[in-house]
């Protein structure tokens, strides 16, 4: 039996502020983080936005993109380090925003950047099992990066859901099988109760993102007994542009095979959406049999590598919601002063 | 800050969530928020639930620059009525730059923060709309 994606869809907020402006306020040099990060602007929520309302967004294009009943879902999880509840489910929101209640289980994620695609795992496996008969795995965030610190630099927002099913019919991309890499390594974390993560600085590379991802990646192709060149794309999370880039290099992936998915750039860092993401941004350009090969990371520290199987049925539903190209374009550019009111670090009253 | 019950937000939560209003069969009118009875038809009436498209119209707008409580953060704000497809018209803030709406513009919803009761309270969830370019 296989397993797979039936449908995904993918949201992000129209506002972003450039990393000049950002550096403008801390007197950073811009061309040099701009070099450094291979980052140049980034995606800024709404003042009225959060990550359940980017979840429901997210979701309701998934399901709308295929046409499929909502009540079909048995399971909903999305994944998040900005839950906007510390106790009181996303999911909840997000299974009655698109009509999904009342009969089906559901529960929030928490793995750093990686959130989203353990909730893939988790609905992998209960479609596998057919306990349900599709299921709904999210990564939505609405990253926070305190004023001055290196991560406000790339710390953005959006989002991305997948539908997950396991009737081969209905597959627009088949997950051939996944791969994970989990040790407990403290590179970044945020305590209860405070509002800005903290993070270990350098330590975040080569013990944190390049040990985990590397690992989960050569894992999956060992087990698979494939080889770079088996993949037509590949995708791995990205922090910036530059961690993705080298851990393809390092894996041996090419620029070319990782360029549709590297959104980065344009969009910043959006933590549980990123490596799903830059997913779909594939997705919306792959054809039928290309082979997709994708490595999540998340600190604390995990890497879940994916290798997936686009099918005919892509280009059946790939037009029917909006493309990752489509909402990175035609943004609406604001200032610090904005960006400190959209992202809730001005309190007014 | 907006001050409501969590029981009286809850029960017109998927109204809220999805635009669920209701339809009588009988004379095909629409409601939204739902009725319960038809007021033309009465007891004649057949109500039935009926999703809304959420697609609409601006039939009137005003710009918000001094808030209510809990709403500061979000001046100027445009706040207006919108006539959906289907005939029913609603009160909702209209996400857009105020000097880019206007009156006749297609809208349609989106899903956002309606308002929260304070840091510790409840946040509100609903839908918003905003100009539909297609």
């Amino acid at each position: 039996m296989s397993v797979g994606i039936v449908s995904y869809g993918a949201y992000v907020p129209k506002y972003r502020i450039k990393i000049d402006e950002i550096a403008r306020v801390w007197g950073d040099d811009a061309e040099i983080l701009k070099s450094g990060l291979m980052v140049y602007e980034k995606s800024v929520p709404a003042v009225d936005e959060d990550a359940a309302t980017i979840a429901v967004e997210a979701a309701r294009s998934a399901i709308s993109r295929s046409c499929i009943d909502a009540q079909r879902i048995g399971a909903v999880y999305t994944g998040s380090e900005s839950h906007p509840y510390a106790v009181k489910p996303t999911s909840t929101i997000v299974a009655e925003a698109v009509g999904a209640t009342p009969v089906l289980t559901a529960a929030d994620f928490e793995f750093a950047c990686k959130a989203g695609t353990a909730a893939v795992q988790a609905c992998m496996g209960l479609v596998s099992s057919k306990m349900v008969d599709l299921g709904l795995a999210i990564g939505s965030d609405v990253a926070q990066g305190a004023p001055g610190d290196a991560l406000e630099y790339t710390a953005a927002a959006g989002g991305v859901a997948y539908l997950i099913g396991n009737k081969e019919s209905e597959l627009v991309a088949v997950i051939e099988d996944t791969y994970s890499f989990t040790t407990d390594t403290p590179d970044f974390w945020r305590r209860e109760g405070m509002p800005y993560p903290e993070h270990g600085g350098r330590f975040t590379g080569e013990p944190g993102y390049f040990k985990h991802v590397t690992n989960a990646a050569k894992g999956l192709m060992e087990k698979m007994d494939t080889k770079p060149a088996d993949y037509d794309f590949a995708v791995f999370h990205q922090p910036n542009g530059k961690f993705p880039t080298r851990a393809a290099s390092m894996l041996g992936f090419s620029k070319e095979q990782i360029k549709p998915g590297l959104v980065v750039p344009r969009l910043g860092n959006t933590y549980s959406g990123s490596c799903m993401m830059g997913i779909a941004a594939t997705l919306d350009q792959a054809k039928p049999g290309d082979r997709i090969f994708a490595t999540a990371f998340g600190s604390g520290a995990g890497g879940d590598a994916f290798s997936i199987r686009v099918t005919d049925r892509i280009d059946e539903i790939r037009d029917k919601a909006a493309k990752v190209e489509e909402l990175l374009a035609d943004p609406v550019y604001i200032d610090y002063s904005k960006y400190a009111r959209h992202k809730g670090k001005i309190k007014v009253a | 800050m907006i001050i409501m019950s969590v029981p009286r937000f809850w029960r017109k939560q998927v109204a809220r969530y999805n635009l669920v209003g209701t339809h009588c069969k009988k004379c095909d009118e629409y409601f939204y928020p739902p009725r319960n009875m038809c007021p033309a038809c009465r007891r004649e009436g057949e109500i039935e639930d009926y999703k809304f498209s959420g697609k609409g119209e601006v039939v009137t707008y005003t710009v918000i620059h001094t808030a209510a409580e809990g709403f500061e953060n979000q001046t100027p704000y445009v706040l207006g009525i919108i006539k959906l497809e289907e005939g029913p018209s609603l009160t909702s803030q209209i996400i857009s730059e105020p000097e880019t709406v206007k009156i006749g513009m297609k809208v349609k919803p989106v899903f956002r923060k309606l308002g929260q009761d304070g840091e510790q309270g409840m946040i509100y969830y609903g839908t918003k709309f905003i100009p539909d370019k297609c």
